[in-house]
């Protein structure tokens, strides 16, 4: 046991102030992942509740291909084809440069494209859950579309919104320990390193287990903070 | 494990050669995960409080902490252990999808538990009390009442849970374990397109899709009380004449 704990000793000689900043990578990942899925899940959302004839076709289809393929498969199809898409863009407006993502951007990317798939259901299912009639009521008082959107839909949607998208928070940080399959010294990729040079893998494998129940635990509790403050009007029976 | 096309002539061979190690994974971990939700959804509902916790600590665990972290616990961390790499589940432990096996089994007792948990918890008291007026014992009574409702209750949820392990055995890549991804990722390292990767994405929607219809299919087979008729049945006087 003391052994153990030498190993992970913060400084030179032990892996514990290594494994920490591991942890803060994991948790920069994860919210800008998660910022970027709420973006892409709002937009989403617009999409499957678009009046359009055939363009909720497209949500669909994201949504469906996102939560069909292995998560892992959607990280290797960015970090390996990202860069070429961004080449092809970049190309149109004149660049033509060698462009490859790093670890940091495939993960952001990719976790953000995951999780707006999943934030995509829930937000279209937050804003169906408002009333019709006080959208109706807002028309009638003479509220434009935007002081509509801004102080009627929004507002509840996001109070609708917020247990759903705790769900897809905790999918997220856990899903951040995939990218440390493309190198991005996360917690993962940290202990993995950390155990090849002291062979002592079960040790840092379970640094890994208890940093990750520290960060899924403690924004657990966030999320239900949140929770009580968005419904701190609501009367309940 | 059997080997589709010896000489894969496209990628589509190429990764279908995988396709026997995804869908062993998925089935047996699903399999056998759960056989053991069930026991532990029991032990969650337990009146030991105890045991109660025993099983809540179980699935907090396996739920909180990602996948990758639990199959690398047991495929490089047991290992660290004299008494384990001695022990006579060594030679087992030592092969790649034995432990990918072990650690999807784990991850989905955990999740499935929750889901049979809540079936359970759906079937309304007054049955229970009906069928102990019956005379019905516990287990005739957990045989013919509470566990059929359950499973038609947990059946949607499941369906998302088998979806999951499907996607989930793409983690066995990562400890060497030749399944679809792996192949598919070495694919493209060597050829630098990415289109095996597209091929690979292409099965498991298949598996997915195909998954997802067969438990749409049960789900319609277990709750006759829900489908429309489909044909009026004759009134009484206009069924045919007796011959």
């Amino acid at each position: 046991m003391s052994e153990a704990l030498a190993l992970l000793a913060w400084g030179d000689g032990g892996w514990g102030d290594e494994m920490v900043f591991g942890a803060f990578v994991t948790l920069q990942v994860a919210t800008l992942a998660f910022a970027l899925g709420i973006v892409i899940g709002t937009g989403g959302a617009a999409v499957k509740l678009s009046k359009v004839r055939g363009v909720p076709l497209l949500g669909d289809l994201y949504t469906t291909l996102i939560r069909g393929v292995p998560d892992l498969i959607t990280i290797y199809i960015i970090f390996f084809g990202g860069g070429q898409v961004a080449m092809g863009v970049a190309q149109l407006f004149g660049y033509t440069g060698y462009i490859e993502f790093d670890a940091l951007t495939t993960g952001v990317l990719a976790l953000g494209i995951i999780s707006g798939a999943y934030s995509t259901e829930v937000i279209r299912g937050a804003v169906l859950a408002v009333p019709k009639g006080q959208i109706e009521a807002a028309k009638a008082a003479g509220m434009s579309t935007s002081l509509r959107f801004r102080r009627i839909l929004v507002p509840q949607a996001a109070r609708y919104a917020l247990p759903g998208l705790g769900n897809v928070w905790q999918l997220t940080l856990k899903d951040t320990s995939l990218i440390s399959v493309v190198g991005l010294v996360e917690i993962m990729r940290q202990a993995f390193v950390a155990s090849g040079s002291t062979k002592e893998p079960f040790t840092f494998f379970v640094t890994a287990a208890v940093l990750y129940l520290a960060l899924t635990s403690l924004s657990n509790k966030v999320f239900d903070k949140a929770e009580i403050w968005a419904n701190r009007g609501v009367r309940r029976a | 494990m059997i080997t589709l096309f010896d000489k894969p002539d496209t990628v589509w061979e190429l990764i279908a050669n995988g396709l026997p190690w995804t869908l062993t994974l998925a089935a047996s971990s699903l399999a056998i995960g759960f056989v053991l939700a069930v026991g532990l959804a029991l032990l969650r509902l337990s009146p030991l409080k105890p045991v109660r916790w025993a099983a809540w600590t179980y699935v907090y665990f396996f739920r909180s902490t990602p996948l990758l972290v639990q199959i690398f616990l047991i495929y490089y961390g047991l290992g660290q252990f004299e008494a384990v790499r001695d022990s006579f589940a060594w030679p087992l432990l030592r092969e790649a999808h034995w432990c990918a096996i072990l650690a999807l089994t784990l991850n989905t007792t955990a999740y499935t538990s929750e889901i049979i948990r809540g079936g359970l918890q759906s079937v309304p008291w007054g049955q229970v009390e009906a069928a102990k007026a019956c005379g019905m014992s516990v287990l005739m009574r957990f045989r013919r009442v509470i566990f059929p409702q359950a499973i038609r209750q947990a059946l949607p949820g499941y369906g998302n849970e088998i979806v999951l392990m499907v996607k989930s055995t793409s983690l066995a890549s990562t400890i060497t374990l030749l399944e679809m991804t792996l192949i598919a990722r070495k694919e493209t390292s060597a050829t630098f397109t990415i289109e095996p990767l597209f091929v690979a994405a292409m099965f498991y929607l298949a598996i997915n899709f195909l998954a997802t219809r067969g438990v749409m299919a049960i789900e319609y087979k277990l709750s006759p009380e829900l489908r429309d008729a489909k044909r009026l049945l004759p009134l009484p006087d206009q069924q045919p004449a007796a011959r």
